[in-house]
């Protein structure tokens, strides 16, 4: 018996890739990888740090269909033996373990957040207002991990790389064109995310947000409406309507704190609020709270920052 | 062009949640329940904006009880041309993709389109469910969506940005911010809605393969610990110290 996890390593090792090793290894089982990314060798032997005995990798498999990925992934289940399959909850997982499930009439939980506790698995119910215990009626299981659940965990070694043929079928999907603005964090990846809402006042004052996730090495994002006005590119939108993100902190500046708004932020380990209304409801949901004007506070922010950075 | 919308229904948004019979079912006391908004905003609406561009017909398709007719009623009103709802309590998205597929099969539809997620059960599975069962294309957290002929253009989110694609007719879609801009029922479609056909069907006999065991709300927060305004230093040092997240 072996746990098989999918591992998308276009560009490069994602921390999510590696903590659905780390969340598989706890399984008990061996731990396989299968990829289809572009990763060279040495890049996709390192996975053997966070618990895999051998990574296969399948080059023919270029861009993100889903149909050839659930092929591949059926073909490397069936031929490793697999008894759970493990993704990471990202855009890939999205797509292509509800696939998979059927394919392989194994039930899927998605979105764990835990390991295993005892025949349940815990996921978050109600735009993360709430926890689920989900339990699966099959023999065979696929769990998708959210990112940020839980810590990588390197205490192996590099392990052996293996090419797969995985008898992925012809690609439906055609791929015109790729977007991936360069240089960017991308959001639901992030660890450290800094957002602001209406109280900015405007676009031109957004220097200040990015300034100081400059200094952090984080990442931007806005309530719903800045995006819906065209403040921000909707990209950043987050919420019940936009991404969900459960970074280690989450920093608040001109955002009321909406219920819709706290569905999708509410996840985040640390919560900074900056707002000048003490009525705000996102006090409630923050752990630290600022009563002062953005405008002063997020660049004294900055340089506090900056001044920490200095001396650590 | 036949057009398919997968309809679920989600509390309001400001709805309370609980759960009641120790913990093992949500607590539907006063909760109002919506069209999922990712469904009515961007999967319907789309569907609606494409029939007027190149005709054809919109349905809207719910795995629900009679608690769910007055969701479909509201999609009618937006400007479906008729429903049908498969009669059985949705608890397993398995269970749910199997019986969307089976009816869509049947029918041939050209398109079938689901929201992103479902903002109770947030698992983004029907979709991809349905269109294994249908032996389609899948297209996930699709902003755009054009069909010129028998081929569909769309750009869909991917990890880190964004994809145009091309892909031949039948496929599966779920929809996302971008797709359309939300539209209110005005009074003729909330007239018409009452008099289109929803034809309610038995299910087909699938078994389930996950369910629900308990819930659990998360613990409350502790109170929040103000800093002073002037004083970031002390705040980046707590971050530092107490949270640990820098
Ligand atoms: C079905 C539905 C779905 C929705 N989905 C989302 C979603 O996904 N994401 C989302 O964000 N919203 C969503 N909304 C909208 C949500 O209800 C709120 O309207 C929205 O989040 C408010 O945005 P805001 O906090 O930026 O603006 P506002 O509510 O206008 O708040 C601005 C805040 O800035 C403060 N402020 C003003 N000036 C300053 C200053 N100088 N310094 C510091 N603070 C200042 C004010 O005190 C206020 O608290 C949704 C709504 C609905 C009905
Ligand atoms: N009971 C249901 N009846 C019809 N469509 C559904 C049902 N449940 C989910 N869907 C569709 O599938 C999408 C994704 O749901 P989920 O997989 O539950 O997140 C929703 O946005 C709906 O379009």
């Amino acid at each position: 018996m072996s746990t098989l996890v999918y591992i998308n390593s276009r560009d490069g090792i994602a921390k999510s890739a590696t903590e659905a090793i780390t969340y598989a290894k706890k399984l008990g089982e061996e731990v396989i990888a299968i990829t289809t990314g572009g990763a060279d060798d040495a890049t996709l032997a390192s996975l053997g740090e966070f618990g895999a005995s051998k990574v296969l990798v399948e080059r023919s498999v270029s861009n993100d269909d889903a149909q050839q990925l659930t092929k591949v992934i059926a073909t490397a289940a069936a031929s490793t033996g697999a008894s759970t399959i493990v993704f990471s909850h990202d855009l890939i997982a999205k797509s292509v373990a509800p696939r998979l499930s059927v394919r392989l009439k194994a039930g899927l939980i998605s979105g764990a957040i835990e390991i295993p506790q005892g025949d349940t698995v815990k996921v978050n119910v109600f735009s993360g207002k709430a926890f689920g215990a989900v339990k699966i009626a099959s023999e065979q299981k696929i769990i998708s991990v959210l990112p940020n659940s839980l810590q990588p965990e390197a205490n192996g070694s590099v392990c052996t790389v293996e090419e797969f043929n995985g008898n992925a079928g012809e690609a439906k999907i055609k791929l015109i064109e790729t977007k991936i603005p360069d240089g960017e964090i991308p959001l639901p990846e992030a660890e450290l995310v800094v957002s602001a809402g209406r109280g900015l006042k405007g676009p031109e004052n957004w220097g200040m947000v990015e300034g100081l996730a400059k200094t952090l090495g984080a990442a931007t994002a806005c309530s719903r409406p800045v995006a819906d006005i065209g403040w921000r590119p909707h990209h950043e939108h987050v919420g019940q309507t936009g991404v969900a993100i459960r970074p280690n902190l989450y920093i608040a500046a001109g955002i009321s704190g909406a219920i819709q708004h706290l569905a999708g932020v509410n996840g985040s380990k640390v919560i900074v609020v900056i707002n000048t209304d003490s009525e705000a409801p996102f006090f409630k949901a923050a752990d630290y709270g600022v009563l002062g004007d953005a405008f002063e506070v997020l660049p004294r922010l900055n340089e506090a920052i900056k001044k920490f950075k200095a001396s650590n | 062009m036949k057009i398919l919308v997968c309809i679920s229904k989600s509390p309001d948004t400001t709805s309370k949640i609980a759960f009641t019979d120790g913990n093992s079912k949500f607590d539907e006391n006063g909760v109002q329940y919506i069209v999922n908004p990712y469904d009515e905003w961007y999967a319907l609406v789309r569907a609606l904006e494409l029939k007027e561009a190149n005709g054809g017909t919109v349905s809207i398709i719910n795995v629900g009880t009679t608690q769910d007719d007055a969701i479909i009623r509201k999609a009618l009103a937006i400007g479906a041309d008729d429903a049908v709802r498969i009669d059985a309590n949705p608890t397993d998205a398995y269970y749910v993709s199997m019986q969307i597929a089976a009816y869509a099969k049947a029918n041939s539809y050209d398109l079938v389109l689901t929201g992103k997620e479902t903002i109770n059960y947030n698992g983004s599975q029907v979709g991809g469910m349905i269109s294994e069962a249908m032996d389609v294309p899948f297209l996930s957290l699709a902003s755009k969506l054009e069909i010129n002929g028998t081929t569909a253009s769309l750009e869909t989110e991917i990890v880190g940005g964004l994809q145009l694609v091309e892909v031949e007719l039948p496929i599966v879609v779920s929809c996302a911010k971008g797709m359309a801009e939300q539209r209110i029922p005005n009074m003729r479609g909330i007239m018409a809605a009452r008099t289109k056909p929803l034809n309610v069907v038995a299910p087909i006999e699938v078994e389930m393969l996950t369910s629900y065991e308990s819930y659990t709300l998360p613990e409350a927060k502790s109170a929040c610990r103000m800093i002073d305004p002037e004083n970031m230093d002390e705040l980046v040092e707590l971050l530092h110290q107490e949270a640990k997240v820098i």
